[in-house]
């Protein structure tokens, strides 16, 4: 295969810090993978390796075949720092342009990339009166331009609002429908909003997941949450019926793994008229998330165990 | 070469909205004007006299004033952009660590002549006609300065760079320019004055001396000012002290501000190869 990125047991050791241990992962073309990961668990450290800003201690990582920071890696490469302060004298299109100029992109890109990220009207003011969110679309602007072959992505959609990220994502989602990788990185699974191909979660500079958000929902298998309302006066006998925990006076609340979600339906519909309801919901993402991190699950999932 | 141009225009761009640049380019030019009609005053003299005097003043206020908005210029051009996450865009594009450096040189330097050429200009022009117009002996003098000015700046411009990639917070990088500022257009002349004044028996006078005077590209550059225009006036400086007596005399006291940009600009090169942004 030639991937984008091939990490190979790379490990980083800051003097005292061990930031990243046996870490090995592939980004294919076309491909968007989140990286996911508490703070300091090693995401941005890895990006500084990916950039050859930083020597990996051990393993190796290519991209496209090539040493990173090397001339032909820094064709290929875009990034997005988790913070940036473009100069404020500037106006948004003169650091668009300039940075296309750098990467080699023809001019025309420039004006396409700000009506992409939505600063078109804005373009010609200087930063220091751009909004945070127009700040870090215009860093976004940035990085999509020159048609990068990878797009790196340290924390892009923190200080978005809904709408924005929503739109963030159709932008990554057209780079890589254009061939090109993206690697993002983000503190929670609820915050991507289940956008990108294939989800990667570091723990404490471990790789502790790798897959599609499917697979690691299979992988977790954590339960199902199913919130049965019976009718007047039947909370008793169906909470004695199918057990769980009561809610209130006429709701009973119960956790069922997925492999039992069919019995356990058949059960309650059994039931008959004494269910008024029946309301499922999987696991979220938070509590994949936290499954993976090993943050424990939450409190009052906890107490029922 | 093309990122290397693209680095020096956005500098220029930058660098000419900068308000401290602006400021202090104005109190440059205020200052030259202070200095020409104070110096075109006494109308009993030969006009030529006047404008040299005048020239003999604002090189004097160059070794203050051009060190000052060069370090100004340079002293935030790689803490600060590491501090600010915008040198890590740019280290990310293909550009080389050492383009980044001489694009910036090329764009700080440019920013610097506008500042010195506009001061200078304006106050040699208007020197030239409350002397009704003098002879263009004088004006050759100015752009003498002009010129020696923006090398003697870009001399400072350099070792900024070195100040800025040692360290990784502006501010610390700011008090060390000042700190250098402090050092070559003050302390260093106040410890040669010292050693003249200690050393009675001459050795240090005659040997000595005059090479530490040639090595701070500050003295050379005020050194090569006075050789030029050569006037016994205007001495009570250090430059008008030693005279001819210097191992470089003339243009080629100028040298010293060319190899000390050189070898800034290659210091500081290393330096930054060597930064893990
Ligand atoms: N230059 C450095 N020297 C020493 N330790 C470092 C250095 N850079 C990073 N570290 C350490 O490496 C670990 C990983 O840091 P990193 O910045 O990669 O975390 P992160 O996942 O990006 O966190 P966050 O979500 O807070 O941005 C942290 O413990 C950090 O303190
Ligand atoms: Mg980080």
């Amino acid at each position: 295969m030639n991937e984008i990125i091939t990490a190979r047991n790379v490990g980083m050791k800051f003097k005292a810090v061990t930031a990243l241990t046996d870490v090995s992962i592939d980004v294919a073309p076309g491909e968007q993978v989140a990286l996911l990961g508490h703070n300091g668990a090693g995401k941005t450290t890895l990006f500084r390796l990916i950039l050859g800003f930083i020597k990996p201690t051990a393993g190796t990582i290519s991209i496209d075949g090539h040493t990173p920071g090397s001339n032909p890696a820094r064709r290929i490469v875009s990034y997005l720092p988790e913070q940036v302060m473009f100069p404020k004298m500037l106006t948004g299109r003169e650091i668009v342009r300039f940075y296309a100029k750098l990467k080699g992109a023809p001019a025309d890109e420039v004006q396409a990339v700000l009506r992409k990220v939505d600063l078109l009207d804005a373009a010609d003011r200087r930063v220091a009166t751009y909004s945070k969110g127009m700040r870090q679309r215009l860093g976004l602007a940035q990085a999509l331009v020159g048609r990068p072959g990878l797009l790196l992505l340290d924390e892009p959609t923190s200080g978005l609002d809904p709408i924005s990220r929503q739109h963030f994502y159709e932008l990554t989602a057209d780079v890589a429908r254009q061939g090109g990788s993206v690697l993002l990185s983000s503190h929670g699974l609820s915050e991507l909003e289940a956008k990108t191909d294939r989800v990667a979660i570091l723990r404490n500079g471990e790789l502790v997941a790798n897959g599609p958000l499917a697979a690691l929902q299979q992988e977790a298998d954590l339960p199902i949450r199913i919130r049965v309302r019976a009718s007047a006066d039947a909370v008793d006998e169906v909470f004695a019926l199918i057990g769980g925990k009561r809610l209130n006076c006429a709701s009973v609340e119960l956790l069922c793994p997925r492999s039992a979600k069919m019995a356990t339906l058949s059960k309650i519909s059994s039931l008959g008229p004494r269910v008024e309801d029946v309301d499922m919901t999987p696991p979220t993402l938070d509590e994949i998330y936290r499954h993976f991190s090993n943050l424990g699950p939450e409190p009052d999932m906890r107490s029922e165990k | 070469m093309n990122g290397v141009l693209t680095i020096a225009a956005t500098e220029i761009r930058i660098g000419l909205r900068n308000r401290w640049i602006i400021l202090s380019s104005l109190i440059l030019l205020v200052f030259a004007l202070i200095l020409v009609l104070l110096g075109s005053a006494p109308t009993g003299e030969v006009k030529t006299d006047a404008v040299t005097v005048v020239v003999a003043s604002l090189s004097t206020l160059s070794v203050y004033l051009v060190p000052l908005i060069a370090l100004l210029l340079s002293f935030d051009a790689i803490a600060g952009e590491i501090d600010r996450g915008t040198l890590q865009l740019v280290l990310a594009s293909p550009v080389s660590r050492g383009g980044v450096l001489l694009g910036k040189f090329l764009g700080h330097v440019f920013v610097l002549s506008v500042a010195v050429i506009s001061g200078y200009g304006i106050a040699g022009l208007v020197a030239f006609y409350a002397s009704g117009g003098g002879d263009l002996a004088a004006l050759l003098g100015v752009g003498r300065l002009i010129a020696s000015s923006i090398v003697l700046g870009a001399t400072f411009v350099a070792i900024g760079y070195i100040a800025s990639a040692s360290v990784r917070q502006t501010g610390t990088a700011a008090a060390l320019a000042v700190a250098i500022w402090l050092f070559a257009v003050v302390l260093y002349d106040l410890a040669l004055l010292g050693g003249l004044l200690a050393s009675r028996d001459g050795v240090f006078a005659h040997s000595i001396f005059p090479w530490l005077l040639v090595f701070n590209p500050a003295d050379a550059f005020r050194l090569y000012n006075m050789s030029a225009i050569n006037v016994a006036a205007t001495g009570g400086n250090l430059g008008g002290a030693v005279g001819s007596a210097t191992p470089l005399s003339g243009v080629w006291a100028m040298f010293s501000p060319v190899i000390w940009a050189v070898t800034a600009l290659g210091i500081s090169t290393m330096i930054l190869n060597r930064v893990r942004p």
